[in-house]
């Protein structure tokens, strides 16, 4: 029971402080680099993150509200079902 | 709030419709350019999400201590929303993060709270599904600790030193930034009491199914 209790200790620690070296911030930049000689990975346009950060929050609320609208509807359906069940007894 | 809520749906309508020629006509903000505008939706995201964590916490506070079913069916509508608006901030705010800091994301504090308080909520409503009969009292005080967490997620970036800007930013934004923010925060306060309203809806026809089971079954 105690070595299973140690090897729970150790695994969890093992996976904490794994994940807390994995989340380290990148090294610190140490020389000045003109915005022209950036790599074309790091100078990325706004304007398709603009649009997809906009596109994602109409995105969801019309999700949701579709989600409202579905469970709405099969609560009603369910209600009505049991309405019939009732009247026929 | 029946009687209001045609009146809201058409107001709130008409802003999210009116947003897009407010946001376009606000200047570039000199340093970030373009990327700026993601705070019209971002900022409102994170105001809703407020909104939404109050009622949530009210409501659970008082199903927790006076077992009011009402309440709870306002807590639950409530703490879907505080999900969805967190989700909204928590997507747009990397995209934002990307272009203007140069990575997806930060371990800083205000970041990682608020992804914390995030994960409180979709606790909330992992209890409320699967906890079984009962859990509701459960979920309440989990809400209760999540509301909680609120207050620091917001001042934390006042306390601590993080790569996120302060809570005064907003406050002194020239009138030429703050108009659109203040409209499209507007917008989305309405779109959750619109979401809210409907919500508590389908938690009320809920409750009425689960009486029509129990009449049934006498």
């Amino acid at each position: 029971m105690s070595l299973c209790r140690i090897m729970i200790a150790l695994t969890s620690w093992f996976l904490l402080s794994t994940s807390a070296f994995a989340t380290q911030p990148p090294a610190a930049q140490s020389e000045y680099v003109p915005l022209k000689d950036l790599p074309a990975t790091e100078n990325v346009p706004a304007a398709p993150f603009l649009i997809a950060a906009y596109a994602f929050v109409w995105i969801a609320a019309m999700f949701y509200l579709w989600t409202i609208w579905r469970r709405l509807n099969r609560v009603e359906t369910d209600m009505r079902a049991l309405a019939q069940k009732t009247s026929r007894r | 709030m029946r009687k209001a809520f045609g009146p809201l749906v058409v107001v709130g309508a008409a802003l999210f419709v009116a947003a897009p020629y407010f946001i376009a006509q606000a200047p570039y903000e000199s340093t970030m350019g373009l990327i700026q505008k993601i705070m019209y939706y971002h900022v409102p995201s994170w105001i809703a999400q407020y909104c939404a964590i109050t009622v949530c916490g009210v409501a659970s506070a008082i199903y927790l201590f006076k077992s009011h079913p009402v309440a709870d069916r306002y807590a639950v509508s409530a703490a879907e929303l505080v999900v969805l608006f967190g989700l909204m901030g928590l997507i747009t705010g990397p995209l934002w993060a990307r272009k203007a800091w140069g990575v997806w994301w930060q371990w800083d504090v205000r970041l990682t709270s608020a992804l914390l308080m995030e994960l409180i909520f979709v606790a909330y409503l992992l209890v409320r599904q699967y906890g079984g009969p009962g859990s509701e009292k459960l979920a309440s005080a989990t809400a209760l600790f999540g509301t909680a967490t609120g207050p620091f997620v917001y001042k934390s970036v006042d306390i601590w030193r993080t790569v996120h800007p302060k809570t005064t930013v907003v406050p002194t934004l020239p009138s030429s930034l703050g108009a659109p923010l203040a409209l499209t925060s507007a917008a989305f306060v309405l779109l959750f009491v619109v979401l809210l309203t409907l919500r508590v809806n389908l938690a009320e026809r809920q409750a009425a199914l689960d009486e029509m089971y129990l009449a049934l079954e006498d």
